[in-house]
């Protein structure tokens, strides 16, 4: 099948490659880039384990074709930790609170955490619940998830605050 | 900073040891997207494996036609059961002593059997090549019901026509596949045709399946020059994989390693052999490159291994003030195309026989009848020990049902039949040496913690509103005492295909005082680096941040059984806490050979051996360790390290108990959990964020059970839940905050007196979410009710009690 020239920018890096046009982003971050952070857990866009942040939205990157993003700004769970190497706001706090267990989840869960708190800088309980409903996790049971979503706000808002 | 300034309890906390709500060390990798699962997984030259699959569940399959899938340019191959035949791997062993095809051998017996494996250059291709596999298949009749299969005259396995008798004993009919009987018959059967009163009722746990958000794979890599097979895959029990595909490929087993990565939750679902494993060893050794095999969600909903399908028969006795006599049960169990199951060889039932739960029961019996029908094959302990949830639920419904025959309240009727707590050890009527337990003092935190008496009230409230047309909401109080069996196990009573179900632990000390563990068991999830060297730190006096651990690489790791059935912690934690000791028993005596002391006048105080009564004499472990590499020491081997190979005793027996309100409206069947109040008594407890956070996922787990989750099939044996649209997996969205509380009963057979925790929320969490639905229909007249309890089928309960006007 013909390939075609794809240029994207990934964790603030241009790349470029060459996909068919059949080829899922999910694919071609995990295969071609070798970021494997995103996860493929249903290919059917249900459990959120393949979420990358593109242009400023949460997407399901299995059931997005690499043609169809080409261009585009994209932030996966790599992308989220400090460029000093150290654990970003999120990451920490997910450590923090015990709200990863396997693992498999917690990639798409961060990501789409880190878009919804720039959505949302201040969510109650029910705004992060129901802003993480795209993203599913099997061991957890969401309750940390919550907890460390909510304390990485207080953490965001209170460094935003110090800076000002 | 100087040792001698620090109190014993602060030397103690800077260790992290037990007890301590220690942070993940996974974390780390696992935040960052940094973990190593097997589809991280890149090797040169890597091909892909994709399956055609049959898309009837019975058929006979009376031709396949390659032609097309191979002119496609960057196939490699095309393997079907014909292709297998010669190196008799069409067939493989199952764990429940029957066999399976590999690939389909003249006909299928379930919708997704593997029929073809085609191997490509990637994954695109492979998938490609799938859809031009051109399959002719013959339908045959369908039977998805397994009281129907017991008496039609349709032969599922037609390869075992005529084989009377099967690995557990004789086979009754053509889709018989065993009976097991425990307890007994006749004793129970007079107490029912004697007893005050008797309950009777069909408890049915419907079919699921464990669902890990990963899905099962493997990586095959045959190195045709140094003969030696490396496969990396989702495996729950990597040792004993590598024993299998021995057996089974006829390589050496030293030729074989087997890697278990990082593995995305696993809940039973990865302990089993798959068609996917086989297949892919096959075309490496055939081609010479790696393969790689990683199915979709459809095919692991559709065809890896099930759980649960058990139709529950029972008769519960008592007196008329409520006192249980006896209690009687018949199983049908629903195995699927071939039997599968994933028990030790001599339990075909698993541990159901704990079904007298935890109750003082002096008369029982338990008969289970096994059946084949045209369904996936499996029967794993989905996020349990070996079908203690279907036992615990049969239990806690039948409690239920007693309790409205006897007019009781529920809690009351649990507690005046509670095994007490002078009687542990306690000898069960079906078997098992309940090890500890205190049933009384957790029940009666429990319901005060919730305040029964006053949630009791205001239910009678809710009825009265209810009558009045005040209300359209209905409250319902779910209660659950159970009693799990987990840790298998005893190596006299306990093997899976032969081999003894001990598990292993390995440490080496380092000359500068930090160490390396490795064990048999293999994480999912559970946090083993973390936990397992907290036991260490303890046990050793090193902090548990100066301690790798390491598993699931069969080149390094000691021989063990793996991790399923909560038995890490029972079997492997002993191992951990055995070979831990006696590296502390060499250190006594290097110890006191430093101090120039009697190896007796030294003793252990957290972290270092003291001169007793003098402990300003001391040597702490990290000098120990330093000395055991760099003197010589009379009478000593050189260096410190142990390795344990545990067996079990007994088996552990954790319990807890749970009660959940649930607000149900009647008009759209539509729940909302208000509260679930979850107390786990899992003995000695190890990292206390790990165990809320193992009740927190276990509990979610039985709500997806309880209230929605299931695989379906219709009449033509097809899925009907095969994907996340249709399987109940539930989001942050529908999952309520939970409350965990505990006591703490020790296991006075393990050495650190710790019981295993992972699998008790689901085993308590399924009864008590759905004693919750039945209990909120009770004052109109609902005794039982098949789950799940989704929307449609609460609905259906008000309906049917005549609720809808």
């Amino acid at each position: 099948m013909s390939k075609m020239h794809v240029k994207l920018t990934v964790n603030g890096k241009e790349v470029e490659g060459l996909a068919e046009p059949r080829t899922l982003l999910i694919h071609f971050l995990r295969e071609d880039l070798k970021i494997t952070g995103p996860h493929i857990g249903c290919e059917t866009s249900h459990c959120g384990a393949c979420t990358v942040d593109i242009d400023g939205k949460s997407v399901k990157s299995c059931t997005t074709f690499v043609a169809q993003v080409n261009g585009a700004d994209i932030t996966t769970v790599e992308g989220l930790t400090n460029d000093d190497g150290s654990l970003g706001v999120l990451q920490e706090m997910f450590r923090e609170h015990h709200g990863l267990q396997c693992g498999f989840c917690t990639p798409g869960m961060i990501t789409r955490a880190h878009r919804l708190l720039q959505e949302n800088p201040n969510p109650t309980e029910e705004e992060i619940r129901f802003g993480m409903a795209g993203n599913l996790c099997r061991c957890t049971g969401y309750q940390n998830i919550v907890k460390a979503i909510s304390a990485s706000a207080d953490m965001l808002n209170a460094q935003k605050e110090a800076a000002e | 900073m100087n040792d001698q300034t620090l109190t014993p309890e602060e030397r103690a906390a800077n260790l992290k040891g037990m007890g301590c709500a220690r942070k993940r060390v996974e974390d780390v990798r696992f935040t960052q997207g940094k973990g190593n699962y097997v589809d991280d997984i890149k090797l040169d030259g890597m091909l892909f494996g994709d399956f055609v699959r049959s898309p009837y569940a019975h058929a006979r399959v009376v031709s396949v036609n390659k032609e097309a899938a191979l002119a496609v340019p960057g196939v490699v191959a095309v393997l079907t059961a014909e292709d297998l035949a010669p190196l008799g791997l069409h067939w493989m062993p199952t764990l429940a002593g029957d066999k399976q095809m590999v690939l389909a051998d003249g006909k299928v017996l379930f919708q997704g059997q593997e029929v073809a494996y085609v191997v490509a250059e990637d994954r695109y291709i492979a998938a490609d090549a799938v859809e031009l596999v051109e399959v002719e298949y013959e339908e045959l009749p369908v039977i998805t019901d397994p009281f129907e299969a017991l008496k039609s005259d349709v032969v599922l396995r037609e390869d075992l026509e005529g084989q009377t008798e099967g690995a557990h004993g004789p086979r009754k009919h053509h889709n018989h596949i065993f009976t097991w009987e425990q307890g007994d018959k006749d004793a129970t059967e007079a107490v029912l045709a004697e007893a005050d009163v008797v309950a009777e009722e069909m408890v049915y746990y419907h079919r699921t399946h464990p669902c890990p958000l990963e899905t099962c794979g493997c990586v095959a890599s045959m190195d045709k020059v140094t003969g030696k097979l490396t496969l990396y895959g989702t495996f729950q029990a990597p040792h004993a994989i590598r024993t299998v595909v021995s057996l089974i490929s006829g390589l050496a087993e030293h030729n074989i390693r087997v890697i278990s990565p990082d593995i995305g939750g696993g809940f039973g679902n990865k302990v089993g052999a798959y068609a996917g494993y086989v297949c892919s060893v096959v075309a490496s050794i055939v081609t010479g490159k790696p393969v790689k095999w990683v199915e979709d969600r459809m095919e692991n909903l559709m065809s890896t291994a099930f759980a649960r399908d058990y139709w529950m028969q029972g008769k519960i006795a008592a007196t008329k003030d409520g006192k249980i006599t006896g209690l009687w049960c018949h199983t049908t169990a629903d195995h699927g195309g071939f039997d599968a199951c994933a028990d030790p060889t001599k339990f075909p039932a698993g541990f159901m026989n704990i079904c007298t739960g935890s109750y003082d029961i002096p008369t029982a019996y338990l008969a289970v009848d096994g059946v084949y029908t045209n369904k996936a094959p499996g029967g794993v302990a989905y996020r349990c020990s070996f079908r203690v949830t279907e036992a615990a639920y049969f239990i806690e419904r039948m409690i239920e049902v007693l309790a409205i025959k006897l007019n009781m309240d529920a809690a009351e009727l649990r507690r005046i039949n509670f095994i007490k707590a002078d009687q542990f050890p306690y000898q069960s009527a079906l078997g098992w040496e309940y090890d500890s337990g205190d049933y009384h003092t957790a029940w009666d935190k429990a319901l005060k913690a919730v305040d029964y008496d006053g949630l009791r009230a205001e239910q009678a409230q809710r009825v009265e509103d209810f009558k009045a047309g005040k209300t359209r909401k209905l409250l319902g109080i779910g209660l659950t005492h159970f009693t799990e069996i987990v840790g298998a196990g005893p190596v006299k009573n306990c093997d899976i295909l032969g081999l003894g179900m001990f598990d292993s632990c390995e440490i080496r000390i380092h000359p500068t005082g930090s160490a390396i563990a490795r064990l048999g068991t293999i994480s999912q999830g559970q946090g083993h680096a973390t936990t397992f060297a907290q036991i260490i730190a303890s046990e050793i006096g090193l902090p548990a941040d100066d301690i790798t651990l390491e598993e699931g690489d069969t080149d390094t790791a000691p021989y063990g059984l793996g991790t399923y059935g909560s038995r890490s912690t029972p079997v492997a934690g002993a191992a951990t806490a055995m070979a831990a000791r006696k590296i502390r028993a060499k250190a006594q005596m290097i110890a006191a050979y430093l101090l120039e002391v009697h190896d007796d006048d030294v003793e252990w105080d957290v972290d270092r051996f003291a001169v007793k009564g003098a402990p300003e004499r001391f040597k702490t472990m990290k000098e120990i360790a330093f000395a055991a590499y760099n003197q010589a020491i009379p009478g000593l081997e050189p260096g410190l390290e142990a390795v344990s190979y545990y067996d079990p005793p007994n088996m552990t027996y954790p319990f807890g108990a749970y009660i959940c309100v649930m607000e149900i409206d009647v008009d759209t069947g539509e729940w909302e959990v208000r509260k679930f109040y979850a107390l786990d008594d899992c003995g000695t407890r190890i990292n206390p964020m790990i165990i809320d956070g193992q009740v927190h996922g276990g509990v979610t787990e039985a709500l997806a059970i309880a209230m929605g989750q299931e695989i379906a099939y219709d009449e033509m044996g097809n899925v009907k839940t095969g994907t996340l649209m249709d399987f109940f997996l539930p989001t942050a969205w529908e999952t309520p905050n939970y409350i965990t509380d505990y006591t703490v009963t020790p296991s006075p057979h393990h050495p650190i007196g710790a019981k295993g925790v992972g699998e008790s929320p689901n085993v308590g969490g399924v009864p008590c979410f759905s004693n919750a639905v039945h209990d909120a229909f009770r004052p109109f007249g609902l005794v039982q009710s098949h789950m799940p309890h989704d929307h449609w089928r609460i609905w259906k309960i008000a309906n049917g009690l005549g609720m809808h006007g």
